[in-house]
């Protein structure tokens, strides 16, 4: 039997789940995995993952997947590098995950993404591209929360 | 009418540090520093502003809050998904060198985002969250 942990030391575990959630928002190009993001944190593979799920509503391999595609689909609407050039800057060391992944979230392959949004925005004023072309964060969660890594944008 | 924004209020769970950051770090002056019953409300802003405030409070003294709101609070402040502040300065680069220096929870290097703000994003010693944007 683990007794309950008291209310200190489950902040400080929280303030440890959030250190490794901002480490994925800042290195999410690198090749991070679970192993890597646990062993620095001081825990098993296993009880991160259960811990972070508890905490943000998805494990951590997720939340850096879903990290790297939304910095995908900004570095695609951009229209001056191809997907795999796309693929390896966000830190994908695989073209054929980052498609899946990818699709599942936005719901298209990048390519087609790509293609969509290099015309969609073409002589839409900037303000208005900004408004429609603005990520939508983790959209198959079942329970979506506002994104960390941005600020609120003025509407 | 002309209203001004006069101050705003980002959570502390240690007065202490959270001074240490917002003076020593980012810089900025103190202006008062009242302690009641244990805690602290302390007024800081930057130098040359007088006329806007953040007021470091703790959340615990809020009236009216149940126990579970209460631990609900620091839970989220804990987590980093309680409160936030927005900063602009000419010399983002700078600014982030000296955050860099101080060993700053750092969230995100300067970028350029989509949105269209070059901006970084650290956190504050309470989990809150600090994004820094670039005048231009």
């Amino acid at each position: 039997m683990t007794s309950r942990p008291t209310a200190a030391q489950q902040l400080r575990d929280l303030a440890r789940l959030r250190r490794v959630r901002d480490r994925i928002d800042r290195e999410y190009a690198q090749p991070l995995d679970l192993e890597t993001l646990a062993r620095d944190a001081g825990m098993s593979a296993g009880h991160l993952s259960r811990q972070f799920r508890i905490a943000y509503g998805e494990p951590p391999y997720a939340y850096l997947m879903t990290r790297r595609i939304e910095r995908a689909m900004a570095l695609l609407r951009r229209g001056d590098l191809s997907v795999t050039e796309v693929c390896f800057a966000v830190g994908c060391g695989s073209l054929g995950t980052f498609t899946t992944r990818f699709t599942e979230l936005v719901g298209m392959p990048p390519g087609s993404y790509r293609r969509q949004e290099a015309s969609a925005t073409e002589g839409m004023p900037s303000c208005v591209a900004k408004q429609v072309t603005r990520p939508i964060r983790n959209r198959e969660a079942p329970a979506p929360e506002p994104q960390l890594a941005s600020p609120p944008l003025p509407t | 009418m002309n209203i001004t924004i006069h101050s705003t209020f980002l959570p502390h769970d240690d007065p202490e540090t959270s001074l240490a950051f917002y003076r020593d770090t980012l810089g900025f002056e103190t202006r008062n520093d009242v302690g009641y019953g244990g805690m602290r409300w302390i007024t800081i802003g930057p130098a040359g502003q007088p006329g806007i405030s953040i007021v470091l409070y703790p959340p615990a003294a809020t009236p009216g809050l149940t126990d579970d709101e209460r631990r609900t609070i620091a839970e989220m402040m804990a987590k980093g998904t309680y409160a936030t502040i927005l900063f602009a300065t000419k010399d983002l680069d700078g600014a982030f060198a000296r955050l860099q220096a101080a060993k700053v929870e750092i969230v995100e290097e300067p970028t350029e985002q989509p949105y269209g703000v070059r901006d970084c994003a650290v956190r504050d010693p309470a989990g809150n969250m600090i994004r820094i944007q670039q005048l231009r």
